[in-house]
C-alpha cells in the first residue's frame, strides 16, 4: 500500500475528514479544503486573487472550478468507498452555468455509480446561494487500474 | 494572461489563424497523486480551457468577450511526470452566439500520442440578443 492511502487510512479511522486536502499536493496549492459543517463532506476553494480567469467582470477562471469539481469528486470516493489508490480521471465534462464571482466556492459530489472498475461522480459547485450552482461536472475515476 | 495562468507558469508558445498552443511546465506543486507524482487534472482542465478560450480569440481575430459553456477531457494516457505539457485547440466552427473547440495536450514532440483529447463550447458574450427572449434577472 503506497504512503498517501496509508495516510487516508489513518485519517479514516480518527474521522479527520478535513484533512483529506493533504493527501494531494495540487488541492493544497489551490487552497481547496473539506467542510463537514451540514454533516456532508464539501469541498471549499477559499477565494484568493490567483484563481481570477477574467479580470474585467472579475470571474474565476474556468480551471480554478474545474479544479474544485475533480477534487471534490476525489474527496467524496476517497471517504465512501474502500479503495487501495488514489482514483484515475478517465473523462471529465464541466458545464459552466453562471460566471463565478470572487468570492468562496462550496462542491458536493455524489457518487452516481461504483462499478468495480469505474466510479461515475456527478458535483456541482455553488457561491452564496447553493440553489444558484456556478457549475456542474460529471467525471469517471478508475479506481482499480490493472 | 489571468492571475490564474500566471500562478501556474502557463505561456502562450504558439498561434495560427484559429488556432493556439499554451505550455504548462511540470511543477511538484501540481502533483495530484504523490505516489506516481503525475501531474492533477485540475491543472490540466486550466491549460486546456485556456488554449481554448485563445484559440476563440485567434478565430475572432480579436479580443472579445467569450465565456465558457461547456468543456469535456477525455484521459487517453497518463502524463509522464517531470515533463511540460503543451495544448493545441483548435477553433473549428464559430456561429453568431457560439464557438466550437477541439484540443489536444501532450508532451513536445509527441503530438500523434496525446494525453488528452477534449472538446468545448463557448458563449460570444459580446452579442446582444436582440432576438432572443426577453432577459430575466436570473440570466446574468
Amino acid at each position: 500500500m503506497t504512503e498517501p492511502m496509508n495516510t487516508l487510512r489513518e485519517l479514516k479511522r480518527s474521522g479527520q475528514f478535513s484533512r483529506l486536502p493533504e493527501l494531494i499536493p495540487y488541492s493544497q496549492f489551490m487552497g481547496i479544503s473539506v467542510e463537514q459543517a451540514t454533516g456532508e463532506l464539501l469541498g471549499k476553494l477559499a477565494y484568493h486573487d490567483d484563481l481570477i480567469g477574467n479580470p474585467s467582470l472579475p470571474a474565476l477562471h474556468g480551471g480554478s472550478l474545474g479544479a474544485l469539481l475533480e477534487s471534490t469528486a476525489i474527496f467524496q470516493i476517497l471517504w465512501e468507498t474502500e479503495i487501495q489508490t488514489l482514483p484515475k480521471i478517465v473523462t471529465i465534462t464541466v458545464d459552466y452555468l453562471r460566471s463565478a464571482k470572487p468570492v468562496d466556492t462550496y462542491a458536493r459530489g455524489f457518487i452516481t455509480k461504483h462499478g468495480r472498475r469505474v466510479v461515475n461522480v456527478a458535483v456541482t459547485a455553488w457561491q452564496a446561494d447553493r440553489g444558484k450552482p456556478v457549475a456542474t461536472a460529471n467525471v469517471h475515476f478508475l479506481v482499480h487500474p490493472t | 494572461m489571468s492571475r490564474h495562468n500566471a500562478a501556474l507558469d502557463i505561456t502562450m508558445v504558439g498561434r495560427a489563424e484559429a488556432q493556439a498552443t499554451m505550455r504548462l511546465p511540470y511543477n511538484e506543486k501540481l502533483i495530484g497523486n504523490p505516489s506516481t507524482r503525475v501531474l492533477h487534472g485540475g491543472a490540466i482542465t486550466t491549460l486546456v480551457d485556456t488554449a481554448s478560450g485563445a484559440s476563440v480569440i485567434m478565430k475572432l481575430g480579436g479580443p472579445q468577450p467569450i465565456a465558457t459553456l461547456d468543456l469535456r477531457l477525455d484521459y487517453l494516457k497518463r502524463a509522464t511526470p517531470g515533463e511540460d505539457v503543451l495544448a493545441t485547440a483548435d477553433c473549428y466552427r464559430i456561429s453568431r452566439n457560439i464557438a466550437f473547440v477541439r484540443s489536444i495536450a501532450y508532451h513536445e514532440g509527441e503530438q500523434d500520442s496525446p494525453i488528452v483529447a477534449s472538446s468545448a463550447t463557448f458563449m460570444l458574450t459580446g452579442v446582444s440578443s436582440k432576438a432572443g427572449p426577453p432577459k430575466s434577472e436570473e440570466s446574468q
